[in-house]
């Protein structure tokens, strides 16, 4: 293979290096912790991943159109304090649905303050969503002080209990999620997605819709906040206005390591996911592996350092060639 | 009919005059008392400093463009504040052996970003939110949580307490550091290719800029000034903890920005975040002094930076 057909290659295929990422980090996981397969183990080790998983889908649509959104972890925090506190421990299952629709729709109008910003107002998209994640953190702290209330235990035990068909509940909804998106990418939309990600002017001087293609990427990543936020309260059952903190920055090197470039218009919402998936298993191997505690932080680190590294120095070495 | 034009930085300084003359109004401000209003002028662009130094790198690292920014900031402060803690041990005589450590071994963590970001074309973003991670496990390996030393009398004398005039040490050497910084962007071929690898990289290497070199060493002096930062930080403050430089990082980056420096690159200057600094640091302090609570605090601060960069952050229209 020349290096042209090699670079070809790899720009249709995003995701070869996320996917034998994976199959690598699986094995080494299968090696540690040998009932991996196992049912139960499975729908344990999804419903953990769920929520990073959805968030990585959505920053992968932002990212793809060229842009990106570090607030996305703030709107998963104002989800998570809204159900646990609207609805709490007692609360009945009617005013569950209603509360995740209207969460649903807090997702979408955080979403849209952004790309209002980012698409309509033209400002630089890190920084803005770096803004609005301090007004979204800020109102979810508003809204619950003091980490407390829940949701119904019905929901939690549906939540982790459920395996239709024997597979985990985790695994249709991605695959929802991917049939979405291969839907998506069919239309015209998905087109301009691209086109503006890849190379905003020359898509606009083609008529492409450009503020509107940006303005709705921030919607779509918003309502997939919500999503996630819903899963993360199903999860933990609890509230608790920092929850979705530490899962901003772990969205984007899941969209990172899942192939999809930084500066937009490669790559995709599968690919993040994988590499949501990967990031799960580098924290389940790590605690398997009876690793120091004090070492914990370092290795999780490095091994995410090494995975980035990794497809720049095959590409190193094919160009030395 | 001509616009009127306003440039970033002044834009800035004049938002802190107002702030801080308003600030005098509030209930517990110092209203007409012109010796406390000068002495909370003072103690405001002292804990600007440390933030300034630290924006310092993040402006190189973002005029470099291509993405350029520095996530691992607030980690090789926290690394760097414990290399002088330790190796200062209260010792006056140990001072510049730490200062040159702690510089040294920011370098070397910026050395390592450039190194995976130029060769091994990792995006900016993550390899430095990569190395943040790595640097935090080393700090967790090494002390396990606790660090024994002391900050040395001089550091405390030199960066926290009135030197001249009563004006603290620290602001004297970030006037004295501005000047160095002014120097290498607007004096050096350093600087001039910086601003060619940040406006266009292609270009740049046609007209013979060696641009992995200069990727190399942006990266690097941005670590370098990270470790100043930590230096600094941590002989403000006196006691080390392991939370100290994480809140530098975003303020940082937010800094850069409120002085008009483009997050895409190749435009902007040290003086604009020098005020970018000096506005975060008032509107934190006042947000303080306010005694909201810290749900308002930070939608307030959210809100303010969203109407700042509205003002003059916007990038131009695809149409032309």
């Amino acid at each position: 293979m020349n290096k042209h057909q090699w670079q070809t290659f790899t720009l249709h295929n995003p995701y070869l290096f996320s996917l034998l990422l994976l199959v690598i980090i699986t094995l080494v996981n299968l090696f540690v912790q040998p009932d991996m397969f196992h049912r139960d183990t499975i729908n344990n080790n999804m419903r953990v991943f769920l929520p990073l998983i959805l968030l990585a889908a959505g920053e992968a649509v932002v990212i793809l159109g060229g842009g990106i959104d570090i607030s996305v972890g703030s709107i998963v925090s104002i989800v998570n304090v809204i159900l646990a506190t609207q609805v709490g421990l007692q609360g009945n299952p009617q005013k569950m649905y209603l509360m995740m629709g209207f969460v649903l729709l807090v997702g979408m109008a955080a979403g849209a303050i952004n790309g209002f910003f980012v698409a309509y107002m033209r400002l630089q998209p890190i920084i803005t969503t770096y803004a609005t994640s301090f007004l979204y953190a800020g109102l979810a702290l508003f809204i619950l002080p003091n980490p407390g209330g829940g949701i119904p235990q019905s929901f939690s035990s549906f939540y982790r209990d459920t395996t239709p068909l024997g597979l985990p509940l985790a695994f249709f909804i991605i695959a929802l999620i991917l049939l979405a998106w291969g839907f998506v990418q069919q239309t015209r939309y998905g087109r301009y997605l691209s086109a503006v990600g890849g190379k905003a002017d020359a898509a606009y001087e083609t008529a492409v819709p450009v503020s509107a293609i940006q303005f709705s990427t921030y919607v779509a990543a918003g309502l997939m906040a919500a999503l996630s936020g819903i899963a993360v309260t199903m999860l933990v059952s609890s509230g608790n206005s920092t929850t979705g903190d530490q899962l901003t920055l772990s969205s984007i090197t899941a969209v990172v390591i899942g192939g999809t470039t930084l500066s937009g218009g490669v790559g995709g919402v599968a690919g993040a996911m994988i590499g949501a998936v990967i990031l799960g298993l580098i924290k389940n191997i790590i605690s398997f592996a009876n690793i120091d505690t004090w070492w914990q932080t370092f290795v999780n680190a490095a091994i995410i350092v090494v995975a980035l590294a990794a497809p720049g120095v095959i590409n190193l070495f094919r160009r030395k060639r | 009919m001509k616009r009127i034009t306003i440039s970033p930085p002044v834009a800035a300084v004049l938002l802190a005059i107002i702030l801080f003359a308003l600030s005098g109004l509030l209930p517990n401000g110092f209203g007409s008392n012109m010796l406390v209003a000068r002495a909370q002028a003072v103690n405001i662009l002292r804990l600007s400093v440390f933030l300034g130094v630290i924006a310092a790198g993040q402006t190189l690292v973002i005029i470099s463009g291509s993405e350029g920014i520095d996530l691992s900031a607030g980690a090789v402060v926290t690394l760097t504040a414990i290399v002088t803690y330790v190796l200062v041990n209260g010792n006056d005589g140990r001072v510049l052996p730490a200062l040159f450590a702690a510089i040294l071994v920011g370098a070397a963590i910026g050395l390592v970003n450039g190194t995976g970001i130029s060769f091994l074309k990792i995006s900016p973003l993550v390899m430095t939110l990569g190395m943040s991670g790595v640097v935090t496990g080393m700090i967790l390996i090494v002390q396990h949580g606790n660090v024994s030393g002391a900050v040395s009398p001089i550091m405390t004398k030199v960066i926290a307490r009135p030197l001249i005039f009563g004006i603290p040490g620290a602001i004297i050497i970030w006037v004295f550091f501005a000047g160095l910084m002014w120097l290498l962007m607007e004096r050096t071929a350093f600087g001039k290719n910086l601003f060619a690898i940040g406006t266009n990289r292609v270009t740049a290497r046609l007209s013979g800029v060696n641009v992995t070199a200069m990727v190399l060493a942006t990266y690097a002096l941005a670590g370098a000034l990270s470790g100043l930062g930590g230096f600094l930080a941590v002989g403000n403050t006196g006691v080390v903890f392991i939370n100290i430089g994480n809140p530098f990082l975003f303020p940082s980056i937010a800094a850069v920005a409120v002085g008009g420096t483009l997050l895409s690159g190749g435009k902007g200057s040290y003086w604009g975040t020098m005020a970018g600094a000096i506005v975060l640091t008032l509107l934190t302090s006042l947000l303080t002094t306010m005694q909201m609570p810290d749900s308002v605090r930070s939608m307030v601060l959210g809100a303010t930076l969203l109407i700042l960069i509205s003002i003059y952050g916007r990038q131009q229209a695809l149409r032309q």
